[in-house]
């Protein structure tokens, strides 16, 4: 077995281990870095992958920013919660035998498949996926083929950025 | 296992733990990071296929939805934040008289 492979499993546990003490873990904070664990594991994978763009944006945009403004929001709230006290609510077992059905489903689906190379789809571009995902081929087929679809995230992030205040404003003339 | 079943399954096991979570947690900013966790589960099988298939426009279609996923995080922690105002709690059975 070689260590890439050893790694992929190593970082594939992380990640389970860390989804699973989301799951048990009482106070959001726990909760919060659980999370941020998950998501530097899936970032690990990323890199063994080779996509090395994509592992750079998981941590930078998930950990840098998203789970930032978590830890910021959790750290904001009252933590004599009654949330924080009882963790679960009513219909913890079907909902358990329902993700459990889910994913076993889903896993005899994987299970069964072929699995796809590059060739059976028929994809032209000649270099081999260890040098494609690099940080140059990238930069230059995004900023040249789709400059527009950036563009458009910018509209899309100013949007979102009119409906946060918006929120924030209504919800205060109603509170008083 | 071959690695693209081996990654495929981990997609697997992440979307049900997060799913699970946000059927059974009671706090409502836990369920907003168990539904990250769902999205962080869907994207590794995107990663997966794109890497598999030798296809940039996979990366840039992961790209785009990081930053989706930024502004839809910017506009659910201000309503979470709403709610929590109102009621003073976070949590979500505070709110079960809500109907449609």
């Amino acid at each position: 077995m070689s260590l890439e492979t050893l790694l992929l499993y190593f970082f594939s546990a992380a990640a389970l281990l860390s989804g699973v003490l989301m799951l048990v873990a009482r106070h959001p904070m726990r909760v919060a870095i659980a999370l941020i664990g998950a998501m530097i594991s899936l970032a690990g994978i990323y890199a063994i992958l080779g996509v090395h763009v994509i592992a750079v944006f998981q941590v930078l945009i998930y950990v840098g920013a998203v789970m930032v403004f978590m830890v910021y929001v959790i750290m904001l709230l009252d933590v004599r919660d009654p949330s924080f006290l009882e963790r679960y609510g009513r219909a913890v077992l079907p909902s358990v035998l329902l993700a459990g059905l889910l994913a076993v489903a889903l896993a005899a689906a994987v299970g069964r498949g072929r699995s796809v190379t590059a060739g059976d789809l028929g994809t032209t571009q000649g270099e081999s996926a260890g040098t494609l995902f690099n940080v140059q081929p990238f930069s230059a087929e995004f900023l040249g083929s789709y400059w527009l679809h950036f563009e458009l995230t910018s509209v899309l992030l100013l949007a979102a950025v009119v409906a946060a205040i918006a929120v924030v404003k209504g919800g205060r003339r109603h509170d008083g | 296992m071959d690695r693209t079943q081996l990654l495929l399954t981990l997609s697997i096991a992440l979307f049900a733990i997060g799913l699970l979570g946000v059927m059974i947690r009671r706090n409502a900013l836990v369920m907003l990071m168990c539904m990250e966790l769902m999205l962080n589960g869907v994207i590794l099988s995107l990663v997966t296929f794109a890497e598999r298939s030798a296809m940039l426009s996979g990366a840039v279609l992961v790209f785009l939805v990081f930053v989706v996923a930024a502004a839809e995080i910017a506009i659910a922690i201000p309503i979470v934040l709403l709610l929590a105002r109102r009621r003073r709690t976070l949590d979500v059975g505070a709110w079960s008289e809500l109907r449609g």
